[in-house]
Formats: structure tokens, sequence, C-alpha cells
């Protein structure tokens, strides 16, 4: 057994709040950059001007790129040889969102229950998906998930009869009539297969893929492109003013499922497409 | 769209507003005011109940935005916009006392852009993810109303060059619906 210190879980969860909240990878800089260069509206040019000039800031003097600094999502991968020594996992991972939060200057976005409305003022709790995996790291992927963005998402459970065109309309679709209120220029997460619930987390983890990566399975990587494409020719632009730009990629995750099931779960990322790892 | 941009200062006349077109990109210089979900609901209330807002709405602009806490050193944190179509359904009440402008990001309902042409309002779009960038172009910040809700009180901010496009005009014009169609390759 390898054992991991409660007190080091928390700071590395507080570096990635605080952290991923300034400083995006390098791809998502060179697809904006690429974005700019393709881009035919004037009016998309300028917003993308912004954004460039806006990241730049952020990174270089570690402040949010957007206010929305979002619900903090983690995919948790636990090695089955890790021990957590000083206190709980779950505890150390609720506790390095407070501090990255507080500390960091984040905003607090969370409210206590979704009627009552009241802000919980640290941005806990946070939403985590835990996974058993072999070995003795712990793997933290942590992403702040904006509100405009996740709005716009959406899930719908298809007969498996709708096939790929089927999905490929929805998610055009999704993308379509989302239109500028996600942010864009965007990336769209599609996860297929599973079932309800599954189909959704498949979609916000395809997120963690990097920009212009594809699909390790030559089917889903053509399918990734053919929906990009697509999406391009919505006209819907840099923040939605019209333009040729709507998404700077597609990325889709699937898994096995029933033989009556052909769940399709949509997730939609603002340009702010920002996601952090850290292994311990 | 010309590449200059037009610059302007509320509180905002008729006239001022009648000179702004979809696209036109814009630099306001001046105080607006923050608003969003709960504050709109709470501006709304005060006016079904006959009382007065906590400011003078006539000819300002609101900006819908729930800031970032301010670094040390910092006037304020990243404060870009947020999703308007939110503030709908509190929108048409706010044009009718006088509001002027509204600065956010995303389309608006019929409604809002019918209210828009009645009261002769415009509605700019900022740069959704542009935080760090906007907060620059604001140099004071004060809370006026509703603290309690922490992000979403209405601030009054001081911008200086804080950059906008017209996204909706007095005119029904609407950069969404004909900026889409322009480059729109499907049916």
């Amino acid at each position: 057994m390898r054992e991991i210190e409660y007190d080091q879980i928390v700071e590395t969860v507080k570096n990635l709040a605080i952290e991923s909240n300034s400083v995006l990878d390098e791809e998502m800089y060179r697809a904006l950059e690429q974005a700019l260069q393709t881009e035919k509206s004037p009016v998309g040019k300028e917003v993308l001007k912004q954004i460039i000039e806006n990241d730049r800031i952020a990174k270089n003097e570690m402040i949010p790129i957007c206010q929305d600094t979002g619900t903090a999502v983690m995919f948790v991968e636990v090695g089955e040889e890790v021990v957590v020594k000083g206190g709980h996992l779950k505890d150390a991972l609720i506790e390095g969102v407070r501090r990255g939060y507080v500390e960091g200057y984040l905003r607090k976005s969370m409210v206590k229950d979704p009627l009552r409305r009241v802000n919980t003022g640290d941005n806990t709790p946070p939403v985590i998906h835990f996974d058993i995996v072999p070995g003795d790291r712990l793997k933290i992927m942590f992403a702040p998930k904006g509100g405009g963005s996740e709005n716009m998402s959406m899930a719908k459970l298809f007969p498996p009869a709708a096939g790929r065109e089927g999905i490929k309309k929805f998610v055009v679709d999704v993308v379509d009539q989302a239109g500028g209120n996600p942010c864009p220029p965007i990336i769209v997460g599609v996860g297929i297969g599973g079932n309800f619930e599954m189909s959704a987390i498949l979609a916000k983890k395809s997120l963690f893929r990097k920009v212009g990566e594809r699909h390790p399975d030559p089917f889903y990587a053509e399918l990734e492109l053919e929906i990009l494409e697509e999406v391009n020719k919505l006209g819907i632009g840099p923040m939605g003013l019209g333009g040729t730009v709507t998404a700077l990629d597609v990325h889709i995750e699937y898994y096995p499922c029933h033989i009556a099931s052909l769940p399709v779960a949509v997730n939609i990322q603002c340009h702010a497409n920002r996601h952090k790892v850290a292994v311990l | 769209m010309s590449d200059e941009y037009k610059r302007i200062t509320p509180p905002l006349t008729d006239e001022d507003v009648a000179q702004l077109r979809i696209g036109d990109k814009v630099l306001i210089t001046g105080y607006i005011y923050t608003a969003r979900d709960a504050a709109h609901k709470r501006l709304v209330e005060l006016i079904e109940k006959n009382e007065p807002l906590p400011f003078d709405i006539k000819g300002q602009i609101m900006y819908y935005v729930g800031p970032a806490p301010a670094k040390p050193g910092y006037v304020i944190g990243s404060a870009g916009p947020t999703t308007s179509y939110r503030m709908d359904p509190y929108t048409p009440q706010l044009l009718k006392l006088g509001l002027k402008g509204m600065i956010g990001k995303g389309q608006r309902g019929e409604a809002v852009k019918e209210a828009m042409k009645k009261y002769k309002a415009v509605y700019f779009e900022a740069v959704g993810g542009a935080g760090a960038l906007l907060a620059r172009r604001i140099k004071s910040v004060e809370i006026i109303a509703y603290e309690d809700l922490g992000p979403e009180a209405i601030r009054k901010l001081y911008v200086e060059d804080f950059p906008v496009i017209v996204a909706n005009d007095m005119y029904g014009g609407d950069l969404f619906l004909e900026g889409k169609m322009k480059y729109r390759k499907v049916g």
C-alpha cells in the first residue's frame, strides 16, 4: 500500500482550482489563434481578438479567464493500493475546492439547494466522479465548469434505429439551438451509450481530451470530424454574432449499451476550456 | 460594420440610441449598473409594489454580470457578461421605466426585442468569457443595493472605453439572426 497525506491532496486540489481558472492548455491558445486566421466574419474576428487578449491577461496576471469560475467538477481515479493518511479522501477534495476558491479570489457560484438558492459561500460542494483503478496513484482531473455552457447541454435516449445519422442530427441541433449562449467558439462533448446517466458523464469526461486530439477508434474519429464540419456550417460564429467558427472541436466518448437503447448526451464547453490534471 | 468605434456616455437619450445600429463597435465611458438574476427579481418586485428602485434607472445602462472577487491591488475581479435570456422575463418592465441599454451575452426573446423598439433601447454584446480583459476597463466599484446577494448585488461601476458590440438596435435589427444567416450554409 502507498500512503498519501490528506494535506497533500488538499493543496493539490487548491492549486488545480486556481491554476485551471487562469491558464489554459497550450492547445487551446493555438486553436484560438487558428480560429482567428480562418474566421470570415469581421465581427467574429473582433470577438476572437478580445478572447485571445483576455486569455493572455489572465495567464500573465493569474486572474480568472472568466468571472464564472464554475462548479468544481472532478474525475478522480483512485489506485487500489492508495491509502489516505490523516483524513478522508472525499473531505480532502472538498477542502481543496474550498481553499482554492476562497484563497484564490474565485467566484463562489454554488447554492445550497436548487430551489431555495442560498449561496454556500465557498463554492463547495464539488461534483465528483470516482473510479477505482489498479495501481498506487491518485489521479485528479479538475474542471471548473461554467453555467452558461452547461445550461445549453442536453441528453436524449434514442431507439437504436436512429443510428449514426440520428446522433449527428441531434448534436448539430443542440448546438444550433444554443446559438451564442454557451460562449462560442465551443467544444462539443458527446457521450454515446452506457445508459441515461452514463451518457452525460461520458460527455463531460470527453471534454478533458486536448483540443485537436481525435478518438483512437477511426470510426468515432471520423464521426467527430463530420459533426465538427456540420456545426461550423451553422453560421453561429464567435459569441453567436455570425461567423464560420462556431466550434473548435467535437469529442466523442462511448460505452457499451443495452440492445434496446441508444443514449446520447451533449455537454457544451465554452471557449474558456479549463481543464487541469494532477497525479499523486 | 465600420471599423471605427463609436463612443457613448450614459445616461443615454433617445437620440443617442437612434445612432446605434447592429454590428457597431462601441466604447462606453461613464457609470453603469450591474444586475443579474436575483437582483432583477427584486427590482421587479419593487416595481410591482410601486416602490422606488435603489437607483434612477432613466437613461441608464445595465450590465448583466456577477464579478469574481478582487485580488489585492485590483478594483474588481474578472467581470464578463452572463447569459442575458435569463433576464428576459423582467426586462420589459425596466425598459418601460426608461432603461436605455443592456450589456450581456446571447440572444434576447421576442418580448424584449419588441419592448426595445417601443421604448427605444439598445442591447450590447460584450465578449463572454473575456472577464479579465473587461475588468481592466472598470475603474471603480460601489455596491449600492442587495449586498446580501454577494456576486449578484447591484454595483455601480465607472467604466472607461468598455468595449461592446450592438447586437439589437431600436429598429428591430438583430445581429444574432442576421449574422447567422449571412454565414449559414445549411437549411
